[in-house]
């Protein structure tokens, strides 16, 4: 396994170059391949850019696009801005997490859904908003958030 | 020149400074907090803004530059009032428990609430210890419930020891500072060096402390407890005590050391005066296989007393550890030789010996645990405290610094020469080995003015110094006309520097000497706190002057040392000296 992303990483190091400029970029790629950076993918993209696990972990984490803990098939990402706030945000969690059974931040046990949020996704005329992996809905409701992530088989 | 107005007059200032370079220049006080003169200027806490006239909002000083006909206000109403909140928004974030902080009565943060007149917060709900402590490491504790993200500690272990072992993750109210994926610290790569602690503006880092466990051993009646002090102590201690930096407290501090109940006052000063004596021998014996036996030799050869230096090397140039003098540092050659050596001439049982050292460094708290620092046949320093500590038990008991007379080490380990002392700055190791190396060669003193050697000084990054080795002696004759080129190098991340030239092959260096900390042990992490260039400037003077003052500046003319090698040693790099005085180290690596 160790291999296969050292590899994965070198070839990606080669495309983009292992300035830090351009850690992102790779973990971004990285992100959309493996679904969540794990140790092993950190510390390989450490490596390849000599810098430290701590550095590269801090840009993962500073990003909620960006996972480094086990995600589940659909990712849902509901906006946690102050527009979204006051168009009722707490009210579609709250019909989220009782559909789910999950809380914020958790993954469902059959590692379907995860539920987490995002900061402002530029729909603030239209909250509350919402994306299902790389799908975006607007003026939610509680009923109608729980039908849209029902439609995810 | 440009020209700016503050608070209404003219001051003419060249273009890159900023309203905080220009008003310090200016003597004008602007509260700050993030920053720090060491550390590149980030903006983050806003506690220095000042108001700009027709500048909407109001500016943080630190990171404005000044305009030509820039016009500034450093105390208007508004600007109070705005500190304030920003104060006190800080603290609303801040685990306030201040008579029980390691940092009380030594913290920016509480000086700043003080200034402000902070009388109470408005906000009902007090920030509680919701996050758990970090005490993985083996010398200091990170509570993240005092934090105030000022991330002087992520840019020091970045900017000046080029570690990173800690950075800001996640982002908004869930930020923390701490590792990857949330590891201890431990787990991580770590130097132990302290630099976090000294540039903490708050109690969230601070050394694991041992001085009840010295009590404790002080009131044991069944215990021998024996103290060293390292060389840059004496130049520091007094900062503790109201005294003005670079004073020096030498004697006072022997005394306060008696009174407080160690029973013998060594000085690490010594053992620095054999480190010299073990250190040159094995630099001129790596040059003799290297230049006649034209044997494979790791050459250049690096220092070996910083040893935040050596877990730095460990981790990031594990293929150059050959390279790293095989010499205990000198807290660790003391420690060997007074449970041995010390221990048989006075006859004293070395099981009833509790050896403790008062170090500038935290790095030492973790040296002294190595497991391979026992070849006494028991751990050879017992405990080890900061100057910090050390201060606070001489106030635990009731000594008066400033009253004291003046008193002398005990003999024999308490005997040394300036060579040792400079120990404690920056180049002060490769000074000494220079004074001891070529007048063994030569038989004569280095070709410099009063033995100062003034290219190896001074407070820049990396320095570089060349000697010409002529008229040597007939034992030493393969080094005639030999240039010897060495370098020093302070903070890990100008070692990381000069270590990537030596890997790569670009330089050719014989010897160098590495400095964990910038500035050398003088500012090293268990030093007191706040550290500055100007700080350390004046503590480099009283080691200086310390050395002037000393009647034998020459390591190999300390009679104690001449006295263990001829009683006990035999000869530098003896196999005596070796088993006792010698160590080995650890590939760690970094990934």
């Amino acid at each position: 396994m160790i291999e296969i992303v050292r590899d994965r990483v070198n070839e990606l190091t080669d495309k983009y170059d292992n300035k830090r400029e351009n850690l992102l970029c790779i973990l971004e790629e990285l992100g959309q391949e493996y679904g969540f950076l794990d140790e092993t993918i950190v510390n390989e993209v450490a490596r390849a850019f000599n810098i430290s696990q701590t550095e590269v972990f801090s840009v993962a984490s500073f990003y909620h696009f960006l996972n480094t803990k086990p995600i589940g098939k659909y990712v849902i990402r509901l906006c946690r801005t102050i527009t979204c706030d006051l168009a009722g945000k707490d009210k579609i969690l709250s019909a989220l997490e009782s559909e789910l059974d999950i809380k914020m931040g958790e993954t469902t046990h059959d590692k379907k859904y995860t539920l987490d949020y995002a900061n402002c996704m530029g729909m603030c005329d239209k909250g509350s908003a919402m994306m299902v992996n790389d799908d975006i809905y607007d003026q939610l409701t509680p009923s109608r958030a729980v039908e849209i992530i029902k439609s995810y088989k | 020149m440009l020209n700016v107005k503050i608070n209404n007059q003219k001051y003419s200032v060249s273009e890159g400074m900023t309203v905080l370079d220009v008003c310090k220049r200016e003597n004008i006080y602007i509260p700050t907090l993030c920053h720090h003169p060491d550390l590149e200027t980030k903006g983050i806490c806003r506690v220095c803004v000042v108001e700009v006239k027709n500048s909407k909002t109001l500016q943080a000083a630190c990171s404005t530059p000044v305009y030509d006909g820039m016009e500034i206000f450093t105390g208007t109403e508004k600007v109070r009032r705005v500190r304030k909140t920003i104060i006190e928004l800080l603290l609303a974030n801040h685990y306030t428990d201040c008579t029980v902080c390691a940092k009380n009565l030594n913290c920016e943060l509480q000086d700043l609430a003080n200034q402000y007149s902070l009388t109470g917060l408005r906000w009902k709900e007090r920030r509680e210890r919701t996050l758990p402590l970090d005490d993985s490491s083996p010398v200091f504790v990170r509570d993240n419930n005092k934090c105030v993200l000022c991330k002087r500690c992520v840019r020091a272990c970045d900017e000046i020891q080029g570690v990173y072992a800690i950075a800001n993750l996640n982002k908004g109210d869930s930020t923390i500072v701490g590792s990857e994926f949330n590891k201890p610290v431990s787990e991580v790569v770590c130097i132990n060096c302290g630099q976090c602690i000294t540039h903490c503006p708050t109690g969230a880092l601070y050394e694991k402390s041992f001085i009840d466990d010295v009590w404790k051993a002080i009131d044991d009646p069944e215990k021998v407890v024996v103290v060293q002090t390292a060389p840059a102590i004496r130049a520091a201690l007094g900062e503790e005590f109201d005294y003005p930096p670079g004073t020096r407290v030498t004697g006072k501090m022997v005394t306060a050391l008696k009174m407080i109940g160690f029973d013998y006052v060594f000085d690490t000063q010594f053992s620095a005066d054999l480190t010299i004596m073990e250190e040159g021998t094995e630099l001129l014996a790596r040059l003799k296989k290297a230049i006649v036996d034209k044997e494979d030799v790791a050459l250049p050869m690096t220092t070996s007393c910083s040893p935040g230096w050596i877990k730095f090397q460990e981790h990031f140039f594990p293929e150059l550890i050959p390279n790293i003098s095989t010499c205990k540092s000198p807290q660790q050659m003391m420690g060997a030789v007074l449970k041995t050596y010390w221990a048989e001439k006075t006859g004293i049982d070395p099981e009833k010996i509790v050896s403790v050292s008062i170090m500038p460094c935290t790095a030492k708290k973790f040296e002294a645990m190595r497991p391979e620092m026992a070849d006494s046949g028991y751990q050879d320093v017992d405990y080890v405290l900061t100057t910090r500590e050390l201060a606070r038990m001489i106030k635990q008991d009731a000594i008066h610094l400033k009253s004291l007379s003046n008193s002398d080490f005990d003999d024999p380990l308490g005997r040394s020469t300036g060579a040792a002392t400079i120990f404690g700055a920056t180049g002060g190791v490769m000074e000494a080995a220079i004074r001891t190396a070529y007048e063994t060669v030569t038989g004569r003193e280095v070709p410099f003015d009063s033995l100062n050697v003034t290219p190896v000084r001074g407070l820049e990054g990396i320095r570089e110094a060349n000697i010409k080795i002529e008229g040597t002696k007939d034992e030493w004759n393969f080094l005639e006309g030999v240039t010897l080129n060495v370098a020093v190098a302070h903070g890990t991340a100008n070692a990381k520097k000069i270590m990537t030239r030596v890997a790569s092959g670009e330089m050719n260096y014989h010897f160098i000497e590495i400095m964990t900390c910038p500035g050398g042990c003088l500012a090293g992490g268990g030093q007191p706190i706040p550290v500055t260039e100007e700080i350390r400037e004046l503590r480099a003077k009283a080691v200086y002057e310390e050395d002037m003052d000393m009647k034998l500046r020459k390591s190999h003319e300390n009679p104690a040392v001449t006295e263990i090698y001829k009683d006990y040693l035999g000869e530098p790099n003896s196999h005596k000296a070796h088993e006792l005085l010698h160590t080995h180290y650890t590939r760690r690596g970094r990934y």
